[in-house]
Parts: structure tokens; sequence; C-alpha cells
């Protein structure tokens, strides 16, 4: 495909003169081969590729087919426009034209069908899959729900474990193979929280709760993040849900009781102070209905000097 | 309230911000010293300045546009730099303040301050001659819109120098954007920089939707219009229903910031997500604002470079309108992972994807326009074929993103950002740069080179590839947007191979900046004495080259110009059917 760079007029065409310019386009050919490489290569199966839950592999799997519904027209509509182009060039002499403003009315219902029916077909899809992976809905499982309250503060997650009465920041630890029920909210600005290998993301605002079901099929450390835009520490707002057998969870539970210190309300003002890439910290206990008064707290403004204050320089490390 | 000016508002401190400064200043007193030197000043007022010719008024939009494409392309270029070397233990050379301030500035300047003049320049330049019009209906008022446009862009210009601009990034959410959060000045700028130009915008929509509804010249009925002026209709009806809620909404943020109210603060009862509603609100009919103008470009130009009319006129027409009017009823698609229950969901879902049929529709038509045409590729044809086969890309990743549970696995990933630049690039800034090939020479009347514009197609086409398809690939992989460090080495290479599609984007400015040059260098070789140097037959191409001050159109004129707004070729035998 690469011919007609090297095709000079005069220049004799043949295996011969094929064979004298092979080296230096193989040598010119290997660059298009490693630029198609790079991104192989890094395609390391991650991120959204690679699902670690139901909820994920779903949202996968309805990526993969709404990709495949959509490509029957996409790719016939690139091959035609390229084919279109290069026939009816001008210069070509073989094609058949006709200048004149056609109007077909049967081909013009067709050309409205073809989008028509991919999109019947996919509203059907949407509607279905919209109701079988709303965040709100229960998954299905043996187990009973594990139930996780989350808070985005500026720039970390305090994770809080109401049933275990413990809570941790920038560390989710999970049962592998239990459903995990999360209650979220934001103490602070919008965030979004969000483990790209459990599935779906949502929304934490203040004064508000949204909600969301997630599972890990097996253990691992899945990432999470905020994927919403929340200030200058947004980038290092980062944790990893750790997914552990479903035994050693309560080992962790235990192990988290028996260190640390309590999270109180001082302690809680303390983390509302902005603060960038905290590293992972447990609390031994935590008072109940933290989640409740953070709630009340952001939408009364009572904490509006602690915890509004983005534009102080933030403290590289929280307390706790 | 409104604070104190101090010199602690510039950066002296900051090497780049101040450099960049000075550069600028040079530039500016450099070109101020050449006008005063050469004595330009009064032709420059009295021809440019003051004028409320539409042409001129056109001319000068799409300058703003393309100087300001160089400010948001340097913007771009450093926050693609910045994410290609801050991976792992780097932290590259933007600290998250700078590089906050970046790409919410690259965002509003985009689509603000390049894409609207660009696309409202080029409405401005060829509507009135296609109707067959002296000028819009409101020739002042369309000068005022000019000037608060300018006057916007020189406001956000001004926060690179004094104070600083918004770090919220362009959409400006709170509470982030409220005065707890965001106490300096930067989200002032960007409220009041909008402000100003959006009152401008909403001034051209009224001009333009009065002018198109009320005064095209005798014979051109709505069915003769060529198929720009109606997607100019569609798109300016958008900007007259669109932009009074931007405006609003604008207005309760700064009623907050001031005045202490609480509309969109966390306590109080404000409520952030009515903003984000209405934001949207607005912001999605923006994008067909932009994006409809464009298609009408295309439709002249695949229709004039097929050497036929345009396949299915009233199709055209009609999908334009049913955009017009869908565009008000997806917004919620920009927000789906906001907890809005699966109902909610899948019925924005359901409606955004209704939007692929019109929108295929145009696909199909202008396929089957070149379909047993003769095709002839000029720079403006190559651009449009460029963008049929980007756009249905974008397309296909935009139907994805409606899909809810997609959605809430690619929402706010550069997997979104790639969409839309993909349609943004692909679809407005090739359909503004078919346009500005197809109708300069009408505007100036020598036509542009043709070598260059091939070269800028090729590097803006081949940019736009390499820098959104690994951004794709990286979305799927787990990045999300407006990361000012990577923390993921393995992004590394992609980021990589995007940096250099930026740069070869830069190639293609270039060659523009190259293919000016050289036209304006050699115009004398390469002036239009017929008025109609492509054959394209709209009454723009039946006036002389540049077109007289004042076109007056008879009824003559427009009497045989056909259904879709041709007349008919002198040398072929069709008859005028009117």
């Amino acid at each position: 495909m690469h011919d007609w760079r090297y095709a000079s007029p005069g220049a004799p065409h043949g295996p011969a003169s094929n064979a004298r310019h092979r080296p230096r386009r193989a040598r010119l050919l290997r660059w298009p081969v490693v630029c198609a490489a790079v991104p192989v290569a890094s395609c390391r199966q991650a991120g959204v590729l690679d699902p670690q839950g139901p909820i994920a592999a779903q949202e996968l799997l309805l990526l993969i087919n709404s990709t495949a519904i959509m490509l029957v027209v996409v790719v016939p509509v690139i091959l035609a426009t390229l084919a279109f182009a290069w026939w009816y060039r001008s210069s070509n002499l073989r094609a058949s034209r006709s200048p004149d403003e056609s109007y077909e009315g049967r081909l013009e219902f067709v050309l409205w069908s073809i989008p028509a029916l991919i999109v019947i077909l996919l509203g059907g899809v949407i509607w279905i899959g919209s109701h079988q992976l709303d965040p709100r809905a229960p998954i299905p499982a043996n187990a009973n729900a594990l139930r996780v309250d989350v808070v985005a503060l500026d720039w970390k997650w305090l994770f809080i474990y109401p049933d275990q009465g413990i809570a941790a920041v920038n560390q989710l630890v999970i049962p592998a193979g239990t459903p995990v029920k999360f209650r979220l909210t934001s103490a602070t600005v919008m965030n979004s929280f969000f483990i790209p290998q459990l599935g779906s993301q949502i929304y934490t605002m203040g004064g508000m709760t949204t909600h969301l079901n997630l599972l890990a099929d097996k253990a691992g450390e899945y990432p999470g993040f905020s994927a919403n835009f929340s200030g200058d520490g947004f980038a290092e707002m980062r944790f990893i849900a750790k997914a552990v057998p479903a035994g050693n969870f309560d080992a962790w539970v235990a192990q988290v009781r028996g260190a640390g210190s309590a999270l109180d309300e001082a302690g809680y003002a303390q983390l509302t102070k902005p603060s960038k890439a905290v590293p992972p910290t447990t609390y031994r206990s935590v008072e109940p209905n933290l989640f409740e008064r953070i709630i009340d707290q952001t939408v009364s403004g009572s904490e509006k000097a602690g915890a509004g204050a983005a534009w102080c320089p933030p403290v590289q490390q929280a307390g706790g | 309230m409104l604070g104190r000016l101090t010199w602690a508002a510039i950066p002296f401190n900051e090497p780049l911000p101040i450099i960049s400064m000075a550069v600028v200043l040079i530039v500016i007193l450099a070109v101020l010293g050449l006008v005063t030197v050469k004595g330009w000043w009064p032709y420059l007022w009295r021809e440019w300045l003051t004028s409320v010719d539409h042409k001129r008024i056109g001319v000068m939009y799409f300058a703003l546009g393309l100087v300001m494409l160089l400010r948001g392309y340097s913007d771009a270029i450093m926050m693609r730099t910045q994410q290609a070397i801050a991976v792992g233990n780097a932290q590259g050379y933007l600290p998250p303040d700078h590089y906050d301030q970046i790409f919410s500035a690259h965002g509003t300047i985009m689509i603000f301050f390049v894409a609207m003049p660009l696309v409202i320049g080029l409405m401005n330049f060829a509507v009135p001659l296609q109707l067959g019009v002296r000028d819009v209906a409101f020739p002042v008022l369309n000068s005022v819109s000019f000037w608060l446009t300018a006057t916007g862009a020189l406001l956000i210009n001004l926060s690179l120098v004094i104070g600083n601009f918004a770090r919220t990034g362009w959409m400006g959410y709170p509470p982030l954007s409220e005065l707890s959060f965001s106490p300096d000045v930067g989200v002032d700028y960007y409220l009041w920089s909008l402000q100003i130009s959006g009152i401008g915008t909403l001034l051209t929509g009224v001009n333009f939707v009065t002018t198109i509804l009320k005064l095209r010249a005798p014979g051109m009925t709505y069915f003769r219009m060529p198929v720009f002026c109606w997607t100019a209709l569609a798109a300016n009806l958008l900007i007259v229903a669109a932009f009074p809620i931007l405006t609003a909404t604008f207005v309760m943020l700064l009623l907050d910031r001031y005045l202490g109210m609480h509309f969109f603060t966390n306590e109080a009862g404000g409520n952030q997500m009515m903003y984000v509603n209405l934001f949207w609100a607005w912001g999605h009919p923006e994008v067909y604002i932009l994006i409809l103008p464009v298609f009408g470009i295309f439709s002249e130009v695949v229709a004039t470079f097929s050497g036929k009319g345009l396949f299915s006129y009233r199709s055209m027409v009609l999908a334009t309108l049913g955009i017009c009017v869908l565009s008000f009823m997806v917004w919620l698609h920009h927000f789906f992972t906001m907890g809005a229950g699966a109902d909610v969901n899948a019925f924005f879902g359901i409606m955004s994807s209704i939007i692929a049929v019109p929108t295929g529709v145009k696909v199909f038509n202008w396929l089957f326009t070149m379909f047993r045409g003769r095709i002839v590729f000029k720079t403006p044809m190559l651009f449009t074929i460029g963008f049929i086969v980007t756009f249905v890309i974008g397309g296909l990743t935009g139907v994805l993103l409606a899909v809810p549970p997609v959605d809430f696995v690619l929402h706010n990933s550069v997997f979104l950002v790639a969409h839309f630049h993909n349609v943004i690039i692909g679809g407005v800034v090739f359909g503004v740069l078919a346009g500005y090939n197809y109708w300069f020479p009408k505007a100036f009347g020598f036509t542009l080179d043709e070598w260059w514009g091939k070269a800028s197609f090729w590097c803006w086409l081949i940019g736009f590839y390499l820098a959104f398809m690994p951004l794709y690939q990286l979305g799927l992989m787990g990045m999300t947007r407006r990361l000012q460090h990577i923390p993921d080495p393995s992004w590394q290479p992609l980021l990589l191979v995007a940096e250099v599609g930026a740069l070869v984007i830069f190639a293609g400015i270039l060659c523009q900046i190259a293919q000016l040059y050289v036209s304006i260098r050699s115009r004398e070789e390469r002036r239009d004495l017929t008025g109609d140097p492509w054959n394209g037959r709209t009454l723009e191409w039946s006036t002389s080259s540049p077109p007289p001050f004042a076109l007056v159109c008879e009824v003559s004129s427009t009497r045989w110009v056909t259904e879709s707004g041709r007349y008919p070729a002198s040398d072929t035998s069709t008859a005028p059917r009117t």
C-alpha cells in the first residue's frame, strides 16, 4: 500500500525493482507497525475492560453489544463514503453519472428507516438496561449486603461501616461475593464515586444522599477515585477498594477495632480540613449516625468555616 | 462587594503567564504600531471597526475566532504536555492551581470564543447573500453583538494577566464555583465574560431569526432557501430559546456570589442539581447551535463539489428541524450519574439516541449526493469527506454514552473527552474550515491556495486521530478527565501518542496561516472574476466577488432559483422549473 510513495515516473516497475526497494521499505514500514503496537501493547486489560463484578460485567457487555449494533451501519457508511468519493472522482471516466437532482421517495423511506430501526433496537436495550442496572437496585445474592456510608471530603474519601462501627479513610475493604450497599454524600463540593472494575459511578452531593450497589466477584485490589473535578487535590483523590475473602473481612474488622483512634467530633473536624494524597487510615470506632449528622451539618452550613476552606493551604496529612 | 484591585493581582512570580503576557503585549503593540505607521487607522475605523455591513462583521467574527483558536490551542498543548510528563513520581511543570485554570479556560474559550464566533461569522457573511438581501434585519444590533462578543473575549484574556481564571472546569458547577470554594476572581471572570458575550449571541439570534423569516428577497420562498439558511434558522431559533437560560443561571450564581444568596449552595436550601440541569438545558442545544450551521455548510459543499443538487433537500430540512426540537429534550444525558431513577434515565437515553435518526438521515443524504456525482477534490470537499468518516465514529460513541448503564462507567472519563472532541473537531472545526475555504473567494475576490489547504486538511485529520483515539482507549482503561497528575504509568505511552497528535494539529494550524499568507501574496493570479469559482449556483455566487456593499436582488434574479436554492447551470439544458 506504500507503493505510490516510491513510484516515480519512469522508474521501472516489476519484481526486480520491488526487490531492490524491499529493505528500505521494510524500514519505513516499521514505523506504522511500531505506532500500532503502542496502543495494542498498552491495551493491558484494565479499568472498564476488566470487570471484576456482575455490575461492571453487564455494563461492559452492554457497551460491546451497543457498539456492535451501531457498527452494522457505521462501517458500511464509512466504506461507502470512501468508495463513492473514489469511484465518482471527476477523473474517473468509467463512472456513470446523473447530474440532475434525483429524488427517490422509496429510497428516502429506506434511509429514514435504517437509523430508526437501529434506534428502536437500542431504545429497548436502553430501557431494559437502565432498569436492570439502576444503581439503587439491590444485587440479588445469598449473602446479606454489607452497608457502607461514603463521604467525599477535600480531597479524600471517608468510608463508614455503620453496622461494624468502624471507619476508614482512602481505604475500602469489602468481602468478595457479598453485595455492598453504599449510601453516599459529600461534605464539600460535588464528587463522583467510581471503582471502574466494579461498575457504576454515582455523584456525591452535599446535603443529599445517593445510593449505589456493587459487588466484587473475587478478592483483589481495585483502584477507585473521584470522577468529578473537585478542586486542587482532585487528581490524588484516590483509594484502593480491597476485596478480601469473606472470612478475612471479619478478621479485618476485628483488627481495625483493636487499633487506631476513634472518629469523634474533633477527629471529623480535623478530616474536613483540605488535605491531599492522604494515606489510608482506619478508626477503631465511629460516632453513631455520623453520616446523617454530616448531611445535616452540610445543609445548615455550621461547618462552613472548616469544611469549605478549599483555598487554605492544604495540610499534607489528615489527623487521626 | 466587588473587591479591590492591587498589584498583587498580577502574577509577577510566575514566569509562564508573565512571559506569555509579554509576548502578547509585544504582538499587540507591533500590530498597533504598524497600523499607525502605515496610516491605516481612518480606513480601519471607518470600514471595519464601525462597520455595520454583515460581510465585514462576518469577517471580523471569523478573525476573532481564529485568534482565539491560537489561545485555546496553547491551553490544549499545555494540558497534553502536562499529562504526558506528570506520571508516577513526576509532577510535571504545572501545579494544580495553574493546570485547573488552563483546562477551564480551554473549554470556555474553545466553545464561546472560537466555535461560536467562527460559526456566527460564516452565518453573518453567507446568510444574507444566500437570501438575496442587503443586510441583516438590524445591522447596528449586529455590530453590537460582535463587539459584545469581542469584549467577552478581551475580558477572558485579561484574566491571564490580572488575577486568575476559574478553576472549576468550563461548566462551573456549584458548589465549587460558589464563593465559599472559589473566593478569588476566577469564577467572576468566567461569569462576566460569558454574560457579556452571551447577550451578544442572543442578539445575533434575534437578528438572524428575523432576517430569515422576514427579509428574504422576493421570490425566495422557504423551500428555495439553501440548506445553510435552514440550518442557520434552526441554530438561531435555538440561540433565542437557550441563551436566556444560561444568562438567568449565571445571574443566579452571581447573586449567590455577590449578595450571599443560596440558589446553588450546599447550605440554606440551595440546590446544586438545579444549576446542573439549567446549565445543560442550555448546554445541549448549544452543541446543536454549533453543529447545525456546519451541517448546512457541508450540504452546500458536498452538492457543489459533486456537481449535483443535494440529495433529498426536503429530508434535510425536516431532519434539521427535527434535531432543533429534539435537542431540548435530552439535557439529562449529561448527568445520568446523578442518581435519577431508572425511568428518567431511560427516557432521556432513548430521546438522545433518537437524535441519531435525523442525523443519520443527513449522513445518508450527503452520501447519496456524492453517488453518481462528479466529485472534485478541492479543500472544502476533502474536509467534508473527512467529516463524514470521522463524525459517524463520534456519533457511534455519542449514542454509546446515551445508554445510561454504559455512561455509568464512561461518564467524565477521557472517553467522553474523546467523544466531544470527535464531534467538535471532526464536525464543527472541519465544517468551519470547509466553509472558510469555500466562501473565502466570495469574501475577498481570490481563491485560497489548494496545496496548503490540503496540507492543513491532512494535518488536522491525522492529528485528530492521533490525539483522540488514544483517549478513547484510556477512557476504557479507567482514566478520568481533568487529572493534573497521572497515577498509572501504563497510561503514558498513549498519552505520548496524544501529545504527538496535538502537535500534528498545530502543524495543520500553521499550514492554514501559510495558506493565507501564500494566497494573499499571489492574489493577483488567483483572482475570481466569474463570481462563482466553484460552480456553486446558490444566490451568493450570482454576484461579483467580493459582493458590492449593498446587494439588491430583484425579483428577476430569484425568479428562476429552483428548489434547494440553486439556479441552473448556464451550460446545461435544464430548464428553470418556475
